[in-house]
Parts: C-alpha cells; structure tokens; sequence
C-alpha cells in the first residue's frame, strides 16, 4: 500500500528538492567563476607579449617574462604524453576487451592504487630513480614523474570508456568475419574515441598543474633550459615560487602564470573537442 | 493427428502471402542441407542448454526456429558460425557440418564470412552507411579499392535500401530509422556474399511497416542464401518459413515443412505451443 499525501505537501517537497539541488550546482559553479574571475583580474592585467618571449629578470628590474617557464612545461608534458598515453592506452585496451581473469584484476586494482599515491611520492621514486644515478635534475626526469601519474588515469578511463561500447559492436565486426583485433582496432576504438580523447585530455590538464613532483625532479631554472638533461622551468613551479616570495612584482608574475596555465589547459580542452567531434561528424556521427 | 483451431486461419494466411508475393514456386521436396547437426549438446558452464540436437538445415530455403523465451533457439543459431565462443565457459559436443566440413575446422573469420549474422537489435557501426557496407569487404580484403563503390550499391539495392539511401552514403548510419538501420545491417552482412544468413529476432524491435520491409527482404534473399530465423512471432514464421523448427527447454521438439507443421503438427507440444495454450 502506498501512502498518498496530499498535493500541496509533494508540491513543497518538490520545490524544496529542487532548490537544493539547484543551490548545489550554483555553489559549484560559483566555485569555478570565482577562481577564474580571480585569475583573470590579477593574471590578466600583469600580461604582456614580453611574458611570453622574456627570461626572467632579477627582483626590482622592470620587465622579464616567464618564457622559459612555458616552454619547459610543454616539454614536459610532450614528455610525460610520450610516457603514459601508450602505455594507458595500450592497458586499457588490454583490460576492458583482452584481459580475463585474476591477472587483469590485478592489473585493475594496482592501477587503482597507483593512482592514490600522492604526487610527492612519486616524485621522491623518480628522485631515486633517475635524479640520484645522474647526480642531476632534468627535464627527463619531470617529465618521467608526470608520465608514471598519468599512466594510471589514462588507464583506466580508455578502459571505462571502451567497456561502455555496446557488446552488439562487438558482435556485429566479429560475424563480418573481421578477427578481434580488427573488430577492436577498426570498430570499438573510434566507437569510444571521443571518450578517450576526453579522459586524455583532462589527464593532461590534471597533470599540467602538478607540481610537488617538479620539486625534486625538474627542479627549476631561472635561464633556459637546452635538451632533456639539464633542470628546467616549469609554470608551476614558478608560481609556487613566485608566489611565496615577498615581492609584489613576483606575486603578480604568479598570478599571471596561473592564469596562462589555465588557458592553456583550456584550450586544448577546446580544440581536442573540436577534432573530436569533427572527426566524429565524417565518421557520420 | 488432430485438427486444432489455431490463432490464425492458414489457408487464409497462405493466400495473404500469395497475394504479396506470387505464387509460391514448387518447393524441391528434398532440398540438399546446408547445415547437418548430429548428437549435438551445447552448455554453458555446468548449465546444460541444448540437448542432442539432430536435424538437417535446408540450402536456399527460410527456416524459421520458433519456441518460447530461453528454450535455446538463439543458442543453437550462435553454435552455426561459433559466435557462442565469445562467451566464457561455453562448450558444443557433436557435429556441426556446413556442407561436408565440421565447422570447427574452419577458422572462425572464414566460418563468419560464409555463415553471416544480423542481431535482434539494429548494431550498425557509428560510422556513415557507406562505411557500414564496406567495412566488411575491406577487413576481408574481398574487394578493390576502385570496385568498392559499386559493390556497396549493390548491396544497398539487394537490401532494398538503395533507393532511401543513395542520397546520404556519407551521413552517419544512426540517422537511419530503426527499420533502415536493420536493412542496413542485413546489406552489411550480405556485403561479403555469405552462403548463410542468421538473423537473430531481427524484426522484435521493430514496427509492422518496417517488419513487413524486412520480411519482403527476407523472401527476395531466399533465391540467394540459405537463411535461418530465429522468431517470437508466429505469425511471422508461417509468413516467410519453408521449414520450421519448435525448440522447448533445450530440446528439439519437431522440425518439418512449415506448411505442413502449422496445419498438421505432429507433436502434442508443438501443437499446444502454435495454438497459443503455453508459450
């Protein structure tokens, strides 16, 4: 027997739902405007093109700019990309359409759990790794640290993404004669591929903003860096440093830094979307 | 043998389908078999699912497997080009001959391109229609590059479907209505000239314009491959089938010429089943 109420009392309930839901995605919302506005207000005003082609200058020079900073972060992230996209993808393929068993249970879990191990861990780990037997920083040694924590993320949401594709798929390649590989590669792959490419990409912003991993392994560089061996810039590290300095000309700096890392992430957020979708859209979607 | 009122009137039934499509040709009384099944039991794990099948499929004909929800007709149509195997545990003892050769001796890939399938519900690829069509055929590697245009046209038309279609080849598959979409896949399957259709409940998630579309196809196709329908419908089955099979919990209750099995069937079961008192 079901217990009926009177209309206006589900009408109360109903609006006071939805109000607090309502309230709920605001606060959200809000959230993100407020640090976007508070970047953009800060960030924004202290940009200038020599941020983007100056070194930095020492403190009370007029001037300087950050772009050793950038520069160093897309080779770290190119690096870290090269480093854990084949092998997340290469696992996640492997776990959601070939893997059975406990062995690909294992996989799964210790994915799971490498991808709860702090940042700062990891970066003592690649410290120890590669830092220690080469007796210095380098941006080889960052963009090792940032690849070992997106391999877990990249993992297991092509796996997530690729288990989401219906079986009939599956079926449908498989009863044309085309063999597993070739359903999978040919078929489930770009099925999932807007997926894959938005898990990618959120990966990379994640690991864009890292820095407790930089600390020890990037380290920082006030010049630029040449090639993989030497210690390197990176924007986060910069603005950590910058930003607890005493100096109002570096808070500014950081300030502006933060707000062209977010951009940045934007993006290419923005465009990998846009091909997706567009590649998509010849695909027939 | 017992004259049962049916559900329907099949004398009635029988001049619907002549009015639809002529009049029937004279069947070959003793059509060679396409599929010979011999002592054939199928599980999965520990559960026991089909139970000593023997029967003989007719080449070039429709042969529609009928019987209630879970008796194991679309197991038994999954042990034809082993696509069972994708399930875990499962197993097949007997024999399973497509024309003289064990289908286990085929490589699956070979087996699949000469026994094709299509699935209850419309799977067409998220690709454009073009690509639906000539997936197969590239994956086989079964057509040059400068023939595949003309080859997927062809297929669209033996499907019926050209004429809806040839406008949008390069549109996604999925702005197809359901009916076209599973015309689509049956066009797909076709594509690499399989000697065997299986269609799996193809028309269940469809309306009775898009059913009849697709039973009409069924009909043209019959001159060209041996098909196999597994069907809720009743009706259906005595529409489009030459032959008829009643499955029940795993077992093969009877399997005769559809004509004869509606008017006369020989078992207790079949005739409760098809006049509606179980099932």
């Amino acid at each position: 027997m079901s217990k009926s109420y009177p209309p206006t009392y589900k009408k109360v309930i109903n609006i006071f739902m939805l109000s607090l839901t309502g309230l709920a995605a605001l606060l959200v919302v809000s959230v993100l405007l407020f640090i976007l506005g508070y970047l953009i207000w800060n960030g924004a005003r202290s940009l200038n093109l020599n941020f983007f082609t100056k070194l930095p200058v020492p403190v009370g020079e007029e001037g300087g700019g950050m772009a050793n900073a950038i520069v160093g972060s897309a080779k770290l992230l190119l690096l870290a990309s090269l480093i854990g996209i084949p092998i997340g993808l290469l696992g996640g393929v492997y776990l959601a359409e070939f893997g059975k068993g406990p062995f690909s249970f294992a996989v799964r879990y210790t994915t799971d759990l490498l991808n709860g191990v702090p940042s700062i861990v990891i970066g003592i780990f690649v410290y120890t790794l590669v830092v220690l037997p080469q007796h210095h920083f380098s941006t080889f040694a960052g963009g090792v640290a940032l690849g070992i924590m997106m391999i877990p993320i990249a993992l297991r949401s092509t796996d997530e993404f690729l288990r989401a594709v219906p079986n009939t798929l599956r079926e449908g390649g498989l009863a044309l004669g085309a063999s597993k590989a070739q359903t999978v590669l040919t078929v489930i792959i770009p099925a999932a591929m807007q997926g894959i490419v938005t898990g990618i990409m959120l990966n990379l912003a994640r690991v864009a903003g890292e820095t407790a991993p930089l600390l020890f392994t990037a380290f920082g560089n006030q010049f630029w860096s040449q090639g993989w061996n030497g210690p390197s810039a990176s924007l986060p590290v910069v603005i950590f440093n910058y930003a607890i300095s005493p100096y109002e000309d570096w808070h500014r700096q950081a300030w502006a830094a933060g707000f062209v890392l977010l951009t940045g992430i934007f993006l290419t957020n923005i465009v990998a979307r846009l091909l997706v979708s567009r590649g998509r859209s010849r695909a027939g979607h | 043998m017992a004259t049962t009122t049916t559900p329907f009137d099949l004398k009635k039934l029988h001049r619907a389908r002549s009015a639809r499509f002529g009049d029937p040709e004279p069947v070959d009384p003793t059509p060679e078999p396409q599929f010979t099944v011999e002592d054939m039991n199928f599980f999965y794990g520990d559960f026991h699912a089909l139970h000593d099948l023997n029967l003989k499929l007719p080449q070039m004909r429709v042969t529609g497997l009928i019987g209630p929800s879970g008796c194991g007709k679309s197991t038994f149509l999954r042990t034809l080009n082993r696509m069972y195997e994708t399930v875990p545990k499962t197993r097949v003892t007997g024999k399973i001959l497509l024309d003289d050769t064990d289908v286990s001796d085929f490589s699956p890939t070979l087996l699949r391109r000469r026994v094709g399938m299509v699935f209850q519900k419309p799977s067409p690829f998220p690709k454009s229609i073009f690509d639906n069509i000539a997936y197969g055929l590239k994956v086989n590697n079964l057509c040059r590059h400068k023939d595949l245009k003309n080859r997927v046209a062809e297929c669209l038309q033996r499907a019926a479907l050209w004429d809806e279609v040839k406008d949008k080849l390069h549109e996604s598959a999925f702005s197809l209505s359901g009916g076209q979409q599973q015309r689509l896949c049956i066009a797909r399957a076709l594509a690499v000239e399989p000697e065997v259709l299986l269609l799996d409940e193809p028309c269940s998630a469809l309306d009775p314009i898009a059913t009849a579309k697709i039973e009409d196809l069924i009909f043209d196709l019959r001159r060209s491959c041996t098909i196999i329908i597994v069907t809720h419908n009743m009706l259906q089955a005595a529409r489009i089938s030459d032959y008829v099979g009643f499955f029940l919990q795993g077992k093969l209750i009877e399997f005769d010429a559809a004509k004869k099995m509606f008017q006369f069937p020989s078992n207790k079961l079949t005739e409760d089943y098809i006049t509606g008192r179980f099932g």
